[in-house]
């Protein structure tokens, strides 16, 4: 549930998601569930080239399992918060970390 | 669970050894040939990530005028960078330097 409450505090920043197929879509969160599924809003292709299908899309649902990495603002993340969170989660998941 | 203590001895469970890497500089190996090395600020039991000041380094094998296999590698930065934990094949602390 760690990453579930993180991402809902970036929803309406600007995010890059990079999916497993090389594909770098820029837009802004607008919302995400427990399975890590997103949605992103006014989104452009980066490297619109190599990937013209896309360039028509304005908003798009992303699978979670799609996605290899999700490139965030680093001024949006506060940094001790989220280690905090971390420890606590994996204290209350007997170190699991659930 | 009752030898489970609040992380200041040795490591009892692998994800402890994780835990004792928060706020430390970690490698971390992915799949598809790909590498990591940043600040780990959190993680959680499937392995996903959030790492800072991350370098990215892919290693994509080409061939060169004589069709021969050479490795190139790409390097990438990322200021903070969510990895999701089906990627991910091994964490290990300040390893690879």
């Amino acid at each position: 549930m760690l990453f579930f409450s993180f991402f809902k505090t970036l929803v309406d920043q600007e995010v890059t998601v990079e999916l497993k197929n090389d594909i770098l879509l820029r837009g802004t969160l607008k919302s995400v569930d427990q399975y890590l599924n997103i949605k992103l809003d006014q989104i452009s292709v980066v490297d619109e080239l190599k990937y013209p299908h896309l360039s028509s899309v304005k908003n798009v649902f992303i699978r979670g399992s799609v996605v290899r990495y999700v490139h965030l603002p680093g001024n949006a993340v506060d940094t001790a918060l989220l280690e905090d969170a971390t420890r606590r989660e994996a204290a209350n998941s007997g170190g699991k970390a659930k | 669970m009752a030898d489970v203590d609040d992380g200041t001895s040795a490591p009892a469970e692998p994800m402890d050894l994780v835990r004792l890497c928060l706020d430390e500089i970690v490698f971390v190996k992915l799949r598809g040939d790909r590498e990591l090395k940043g600040r780990l600020h959190a993680y959680d039991g499937h392995c996903n990530l959030v790492l800072g000041d991350v370098e990215e380094t892919i290693y994509v094998v080409e061939e060169d005028e004589d069709e021969e296999e050479v490795i190139r590698t790409i390097h990438k930065k990322s200021e903070m960078l969510f990895v999701r934990g089906d990627s991910v094949v091994l964490i290990s602390p300040q390893g690879g330097s």
